[in-house]
């Protein structure tokens, strides 16, 4: 693994908010990670740890209070010329939790899909453009002719198929997915999960998938990032996480997940996470009581102490 | 064990611009003193249509119940006048919604939502009213309750908020609680802990549950017999383990298939279900799931399915299960789970012709 080239690396990345009166919300405070070209990261946690704020840090979306981005070697948050901005912007997109919100009512779904074909000048003719949409619409499972429809006239799964469509439109080489499935139907998850993994190997996507459902997580990614306010404690390969959790959050997360069988929800046994002391509140005071990642094996990380470090060795199967 | 609630042939419709929705159509199920029933299907297949028309709280116009009978304790709920469904509401049968913030008032305390209805079914006010909101919300497990009596709902975490939800629907004991999504707004660690408190309390309470969700984990964990939905008809009742282990309609092959699990090898596509659901502006003759069915047969496009019957405890609406029907085997990964803890399970048989029983 790593011999694969790196296509972000996010580097002791901060991002706080001022909520008035002087008060701070760290919402990720000194993220350290990278992603490899062609790799799929999960990142999950629980809900406000952050990971939606890493995801739009990445993309560009706040200017971030600390740390650095590198996609493809060059800093995200630096200064760009326009021309570099829109190079920047065509080989990274985003998908948005909720397929309702994200798409422009007002718009057909084709102008939806081609806006950033016009805006990066991807069409020399009217004709290419369209047959490009159609193009899009085949790949992610919908028919030329609901381009001329509006978002209304769409079911969820449906409308989050044009956002992927939309994404594609500008050939990005890295997208972030922020819950894309979490709004939608059961049975339609899975086809847009089908089709993502599909356009990931087709393509040679590189992605970071946020979530909260941890199976799909697992069952995405080749590698998952766990996330506890605004830091990640642990981050390993997918299977070896499942097979063998060790930061205490990751366990408490993980045993928490009820299946779908159930002769294994009669005996699964939930472990309880003891929050260090600040609780819900630790992000706004001063320190952090949440050390960085060591690596305890080949490519799984966990936070810990110095001191900590002998016990976790010793945890190792 | 006795049934405390019998509803059958169940049918809600909704009059709107754009014609008659048909949410229910014919619904029929049972519920046990102190079991959990659960009601299992996607999005728009009738859950909290079902629910509410039995809380009675179907807004009309435009909705209305065109058919049926709710039997609670020897009455038809349906019949019951608003002032008497009044009286049921609440104290027989209470319901948690699936949206904490909506179903508690912003403007009032703890303490006040609490009480109101204790004093309106049961006519407790000032020292019992308090002793019994201590103790109910000793009982959902928020500590130190005396603090919280005097707060709003925004001062509270997302979960406490679930948890006061439960203490209100809880307050009057009620023979029937109704749990609409209680937990999908929720992180797991919190779902886990809302989903211990329900059955901690249906111990000691012996309240019957009916719980709606389209979490087939939480489907697992919580219930005793499932109940599984498709257009607005059920169309497979069973014991948790007899849905889980030795499914029969397809349908619920598809429901359980599309559910991820962690053993899952990943270079193989999830087996989801093609298609979206019918529209019940004009649903469809014949059986509804049949457009997204692998295995329909030409009777399935005409004629709808009544329910074959396949234990005491479990019937399917299914033409497979019909004598003449031909030869099927249900998805791999179906069997795979069946094998895992029933090797004796019918599925380790090549299927019987229109033997799915
Ligand atoms: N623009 C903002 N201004 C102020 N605070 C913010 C802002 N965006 C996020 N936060 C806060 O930062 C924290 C992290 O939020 P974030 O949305 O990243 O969480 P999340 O992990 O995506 O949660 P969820 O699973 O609920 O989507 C939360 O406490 C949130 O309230
Ligand atoms: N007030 C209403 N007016 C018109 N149609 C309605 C109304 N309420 C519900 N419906 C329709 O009834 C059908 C069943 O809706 P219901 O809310 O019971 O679905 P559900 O199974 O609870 O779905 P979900 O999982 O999304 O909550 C849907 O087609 C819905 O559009
Ligand atoms: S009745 Fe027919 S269409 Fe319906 S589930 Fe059975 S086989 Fe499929
Ligand atoms: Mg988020
Ligand atoms: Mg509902």
């Amino acid at each position: 693994m790593e011999k694969r080239s790196k296509l972000l690396e996010v580097k002791n990345l901060k991002q706080h908010f001022n909520i008035g009166r002087g008060r701070v919300v760290k919402a990720v405070d000194g993220l350290s990670f990278d992603i490899y070209e062609g790799e799929v990261l999960g990142l999950v946690g629980e809900s406000g740890c952050g990971k939606s704020t890493t995801g739009r840090s990445i993309i560009g979306l706040y200017d971030a209070t600390d740390g650095e981005v590198l996609f493809k070697g060059e800093n995200v948050h630096a200064k760009k010329s326009r021309k570099e901005k829109l190079k920047f912007n065509r080989s990274m997109q985003m998908i948005f939790q909720d397929p309702y919100a994200s798409l422009n009512p007002r718009m057909t779904v084709g102008d939806i899909i081609a806006e950033g074909i016009d805006i990066h000048g991807l069409a020399t003719s009217k004709d290419e453009r369209n047959n490009r949409v159609y193009d899009l619409l085949e790949t992610v499972g919908l028919t030329k002719e609901h381009a001329s429809r509006y978002p209304h006239e769409f079911s969820g799964g449906q409308r989050q198929r044009i956002g992927i469509a939309r994404a594609l439109a500008v050939e990005p080489d890295f997208i972030i997915a922020d819950e894309p499935i979490s709004a939608l139907d059961v049975s339609i998850q899975a086809q847009v999960v089908n089709l993502m993994k599909q356009l990931q190997r087709d393509r040679s996507l590189t992605y970071l998938f946020i979530a909260h459902d941890l199976s799909m997580v697992k069952y995405i990614s080749d590698r998952i990032g766990v996330m506890y306010q605004g830091h990640l404690v642990e981050l390993c390969d997918a299977d070896r996480l499942y097979e063998n959790p060790m930061h205490a959050y990751t366990k408490s997360l993980l045993s928490a997940i009820p299946l779908p069988d159930p002769e294994h929800e009669r005996t699964r046994k939930r472990i309880i996470y003891d929050r260090p002391t600040g609780g819900a509140v630790g992000k706004s005071s001063e320190d952090s009581s949440i050390p960085p990642l060591r690596e305890i094996e080949p490519g799984h990380f966990v936070s810990m102490t110095d001191a900590e470090l002998e016990a976790y060795q010793a945890q190792l199967v | 064990m006795e049934t405390i609630l019998s509803v059958r042939d169940l049918t809600v419709a909704f009059h709107t611009y754009a014609g008659t929705v048909q949410a229910v159509r014919g619904v029929s199920f049972d519920l046990k003193k102190g079991e959990t029933l659960a009601i299992v299907g996607e999005s728009g297949s009738g859950k909290s249509v079902t629910s509410k028309a039995i809380m009675r709280l179907i807004p009309n116009p435009p909705g209305e119940i065109t058919k049926g009978e709710i039997m609670f304790e020897g009455r038809d709920l349906v019949k019951l006048s608003d002032k008497e469904m009044q009286k049921v509401r609440g104290r027989d049968i209470a319901m948690i919604f699936q949206d904490p913030m909506t179903s508690l008032n912003p403007t009032m305390t703890i303490y006040k939502q609490i009480a109101e209805g204790l004093k309106r079914h049961q006519g407790l006010t000032g020292d019992d009213a308090k002793k019994r909101t201590l103790e109910l919300l000793t009982l959902v497990g928020i500590p130190n309750p005396e603090a919280r009596l005097k707060q709003y709902p925004h001062q509270l975490s997302g979960g406490m908020r679930q948890r006061i939800v439960i203490a209100i629907a809880l307050a009057c004991n009620p023979k029937v609680l109704i749990a609409d999504e209680p937990t999908t707004a929720l992180d797991v660690t919190i779902q886990a802990q809302i989903l211990e408190l329900l059955k901690d309390i249906q111990q000691k309470t012996g309240t019957a549950i009916i719980f709606i969700t389209h979490d087939l984990g939480v489907v697992a964990n919580m219930a005793d017999r499932v109940a599984v939905m498709y257009a607005g008809k059920l169309i497979e009742k069973g014991t948790v383990d007899e849905i889980f282990y030795e499914p029969r309609h397809p349908y619920t092959w598809g429901l359980l298939g599309s559910m991820p699990r962690p053993s899952d090898d990943r270079s193989q596509d999830l087996p989801a279900i093609p298609g979206t659901p019918p529209n019940l502006l004009h649903p469809p003759v014949g059986d509804a799931f049949a457009p997204r069915n692998q295995y329909a047969m030409k009777i399935d496009f005409e004629k709808e399915p009544p329910f074959f019957p396949i234990t005491d405890t479990h019937e399917a609406a299914t033409w497979l299960l019909h004598p003449q029907a031909p030869y099927v085997e249900p998805p791999v990964a179906i069997r795979d789970l069946a094998l895992k803890y029933r090797p004796d399970s019918t599925f380790a048989k090549s299927l019987l012709k229109g033997g799915l029983k």
